[in-house]
Parts: C-alpha cells; structure tokens; sequence
C-alpha cells in the first residue's frame, strides 16, 4: 500500500493549524474524503441532479441509476445481495430502526437484550427506550483485564428469554474486536437475532456478511471515506422482510389508501421520503476507492501502523493505554492517559502542534466508568496515517509532560 | 508561547490543590453544571447569609481549566455581598470575551479584582476550552438566582 500516494488524494492533509502540518488521528469520529469522493458528489450536483424512482425524464433515471448504483457498490463490498442494502441517516439511525422496527412488537417483559459495557451511546440508549416500551430487560456482558469482552458466563446467561443481541464489531475506545463468531453462535442457539454495530469494523476490516452469519450490521459512510448524512442498515433478507417500517412516506410504500397502506419490497420500504442521494453516490465512489485499495490492505497497514504506536507509546512515562495489546486482537483507535493531565488539556497541547485526538468519554461513559477513567485522549488511524504521524504524537505527549511539570 | 500561558503555575496548582474542595454540611444552595460534550463536571454549595457569601464548598472533574476556575472562583465569591459577586462574575465575564472591552467594571469597586482568577485570561486565545472556564460560573449564577428567588 503506498501510504503517500494516498496522502495525495486526501486536499485536507495539506492544510496547516497553528502553523503545522495537519496530523489527522481522529477517524475513528470521522474519516477525511479524498478528491475522487468529493469530486463525484460535486459532479452529480453538477450533471445529475434530480429525485431519485419518480421522474421519466432522462436526469430523474440518471440520478436513480446513480444512486442504485452506490447501494449495489456497496453490497458487493460486504458480499451482499443489493436488496438487503437500506441506506440510513447513519449506525445510529440504522440501530434505532432494528429497535423500534423489530423489537417493539416482538418484545415482552420478561424477555432480554444481551449488550456490552463498552457499546457506544447509540447501541445503548435505543435500546433502553425499547426496553421501557416492553418490558424487556437488558443485560451487559462486560470486560476482562485485556479490555476485550468477557464471554466466559455467556453459557449461564443465553437461554430462551434472550430475544436480540447486539454488539460492536470494533470498539471505538480501546479498538478490541468483538467477539462475534462466538456470539453469533449463542444468539442463534437460543432463537435470538444478533446484531453487529459495524461502525468501526467495516471502514477498518474487510467484511462478509455471509461469512459472518449475522442477521443485522450497521455503519456509517463518513467514518469510511464517504459523505457525512448517510450510512447502510444490512439484513438478512427475512429479517428485513419481517422486520416493521418505522417511518412512513412517499417512496416506501406499494398503495396508498385513506385508512392503510402496503409497503414496497425491501430495502424501498425502510426509505421514506427523498434519500440522501448525493451522499449514496459519494458512499458508493468511498466504497470504490476501498476496494482499489484492498481491504485487506487496510488492515494489514493499521496492524502496523497501531503496533509501532503502541509500542512507541509504551515508552511514554506516566502512560496508561486503555485497549488489548495484541494487534491481532484490535483496531486502530488507541486511546490514552497521561498521568494527572485531563485528556482535553492533551488535546489542546496536541493541537498546537496541528495534532488532532479525541478527547472526553467517546460516547461510550458506561465504559469510561467500568475502566475507571474520567475521560481519555484518543489517537485512531487510518489509510494517510504513518508512523511519522505516531512519532508527533510521541513528542507531543513528551511536552504535554513538561508543561504540567511531570 | 501561548500555552505557557495557558497553563500558568497558578492553574496547575489549583487543579492539583483545589480549594474549598468538599461538601458543605450546614444550610446550603447546591447547583450542578455539565458540559455535556465534553464530560466536564462542577458542583457548588454556598452559604449565603444576609447579602454575603460566608462559605462555600466544590465538587467536580474535569480538566485543569474548568476545575481550576471552580477552585478559584469558590475562593474569590467569600465575604463578598451578593452585588459584589455579580460584579466578579461580570469582570470575569468580560475578561473572557474575545472581542475585549465591553461594559468592563470600574476596576475600583471591590468586586471587580480578580486576583488569581486573572491567570485564567490566557484562555481567550483558545476558544474551544472558554466554555471550560465558564462552567463553574454557570453554575454560581444558578446559584445566585436561587439566592435571590
Ligand atoms: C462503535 C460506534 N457505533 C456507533 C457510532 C455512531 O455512528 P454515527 O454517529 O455515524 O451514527 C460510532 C461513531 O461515532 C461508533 O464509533
């Protein structure tokens, strides 16, 4: 993979703050876009635009040829089958429709929702609303000293009364892959749907819904080079031809009379109303610069890349690294603390430096509290990143340390 | 360097020594302030009796800035008169404000000095951190508002 010819791509890497050349580490929040992403949305404004499934004018079919195109693109890059492919708001919105969609009529007291500790905000909170709604109860699996999700009790937990399972391929705070296969299998052995919230395991790993056997992903095209405003809810075509609508308008339904309706077939019938369809064509020109890429690829480079960071890290005094220390094990989003110094304090001495990190709970405070860290900083890595990227990093934790006087 | 001056000693040492740190068991109003986006955390019990502050007690975490401007400002508010905190909270204010001067208080009126409180200037160069200095004094005008309800 020849990380500079990449780093060409992308107009933002060429900007300074404060004087510095930008050094991006934060796209676990949001990936930077490169030229040919922005290029095809500005392109499709320029040349194409029109609503998409109701015009019979040739810029109307183009628009819908555009954005049919994307959800095919995508597919094919996560081996699946385009009608399986609904285009969402984002994870969170995708995450809420599998909530509300499946487990509001489904769901009763008594009935359980298997999560983590470490899920992000928004594969917490809908399900706590569904819970209120029916009754259901959620139970949390949790961490082990390695940062990763504890299975060990899944045997004592998985019985009949667990209805839906849902976790995150890759946390966004200490990078650990989930453990899916093995959930996979308990969620099914008890007639459970098992969810995956893909947000930071699809822009970061190679994906095949096949072989994962999940009955539902979720993820977010601007954590993965494209447009912000849009993002894919997967299911399997049963489930998504079960599963409630649970917004209603133009564009999802079959017939329309004044006390009910049908809906279109999947995935038309989770779309109501104009979609984001500039976005949906810069989603699908992400996926192609991805796939030029390789997937694999990616992986491999962020395997390095996170390796030599933690490695270059450990010898950071007063350092305490919140994530599995086995890349295998792990993506590239390292989060951090430094001795007494808030993670907001780093971040602004970082970003003296043009250094960007995240700082604060990560949308993730249930976590935050069961690591017993207040807040951290967090560097996370993707295709532009390189290890003199890591090396700034290092220097500037080094002067964080010398003006808090440690 | 601005982060030097950022980061002045006085900072560093109220974050690390906060002042008034603690509860406050006898009669007291207590407000809570949250910067939501950022996790920052600050709570303030103050006693007031006829028209003056005579104790005060914070809670909280977060970063040097919000917690040493909580520290600072729990200290600065004892023994002044309700109008005399007003008057802190404005200078306060205003030496917050990026465009500078507006409305600043007759630096003779007692409760314009800012004393250590003045360290915190340095944090107008950095605009995304002023809503860290401000959160203690959010929760101080809650506080006021109760007082005075
Ligand atoms: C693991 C994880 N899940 C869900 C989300 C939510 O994604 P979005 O805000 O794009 O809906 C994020 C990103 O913030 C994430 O990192």
């Amino acid at each position: 993979m020849d990380v500079a010819r990449i780093r060409k791509d992308f107009p933002i890497l060429s900007r300074t703050i404060n004087g510095k050349p930008l050094i991006y580490l934060d796209s676990a929040a949001t990936s930077q876009k490169p030229q040919q992403v922005i290029d095809t949305v500005s392109d499709y404004y320029e040349r194409i635009n029109a609503n998409v499934h109701r015009g019979a004018y040739t810029l109307a079919d183009e628009a819908t040829t555009a954005y049919e195109g994307a959800r095919s693109r995508v597919a094919q890059f996560i081996n699946a089958s385009s009608s399986e492919v609904v285009f969402t708001r984002g994870t969170t919105q995708a995450i809420n429709m599998i909530a509300y969609g499946w487990g509001l009529d489904r769901l009763k007291p008594g009935d359980k929702i298997v999560l983590t500790v470490a899920e992000h905000h928004s594969n917490l909170v809908p399900w706590q609303i569904i819970a209120r709604h029916t009754g259901a109860e959620l139970v949390h699996l949790g961490i082990d000293s390695d940062y990763r999700i504890d299975i060990s009790d899944i045997d004592r937990i998985f019985d009949d009364s667990v209805k839906i399972v849902s976790i995150s391929g890759m946390s966004n705070v200490t990078g650990a892959i989930g453990p899916i296969a093995e959930l996979t299998e308990a969620a099914h052995r008890v007639g459970a749907i098992m969810i995956v919230d893909a947000a930071q395991s699809v822009p970061h790993m190679p994906t095949d819904v096949q072989a994962l056997g999940v009955d539902f992903i979720a993820f977010s095209s601007h954590k993965m080079l494209g447009p912000t405003g849009i993002g894919v809810l997967w299911g399997k075509r049963e489930r998504l031809e079960a599963m409630e609508p649970v917004e209603g308008g133009g564009e999802m339904i079959l017939d329309v009379h004044l006390q009910e309706s049908t809906w279109a077939p999947i995935p038309h019938k989770f779309e109501a109303g104009t979609p984001p369809i500039a976005q949906a064509v810069g989603l699908g020109a992400a996926v192609d610069y991805l796939t030029e890429i390789g997937m694999e690829n990616v992986r491999e480079h962020e395997k390095q890349i996170t390796a030599y960071a933690l490695d270059r890290l450990s010898e950071v005094p007063d350092i305490k690294i919140f994530g599995p220390s086995d890349v295998a094990m792990r993506g590239g989003a390292v989060s951090l603390a430094l001795g007494d110094i808030h993670a907001h304090d780093l971040a602004t001495i970082l970003d003296e430096d043009g250094i960007a990190v995240r700082a604060g709970h990560h949308c993730a405070k249930p976590l935050m509290r069961e690591m017993k860290a207040i807040s951290t900083a967090r560097a996370s890595f993707y295709i532009y990143n390189t290890n003199e990227d890591v090396d700034a990093l290092v220097e500037g934790l080094h002067k964080a340390r010398v003006i808090f006087g440690l | 360097m601005s982060l030097q001056e950022l980061y002045r000693g006085v900072i560093l040492d109220h974050y690390r020594n906060p002042r008034r740190r603690g509860k406050l068991t006898a009669d007291h109003i207590h407000t809570e302030g949250k910067n939501p986006s950022c996790g920052d955390e600050f709570a303030l019990d103050v006693i007031i009796e006829n028209g003056v502050v005579t104790d005060s007690a914070i809670q909280g975490q977060g970063c040097s800035i919000s917690q040493a401007s909580g520290s600072m400002m729990a200290d600065a508010i004892i023994g002044k008169t309700l109008d005399e905190v007003q008057d802190l909270a404005h200078t306060f204010k205003v030496m917050m404000t990026i465009e500078e001067g507006e409305n600043p208080i007759d630096p003779d009126r007692p409760g314009a000095v800012l004393g250590d409180l003045e360290a915190l200037q340095g944090v107008r160069k950095f605009p995304v951190r002023i809503k860290c200095a401000d959160l203690p004094w959010t929760t101080l005008a809650d506080a006021l508002e109760q007082a005075t309800t």
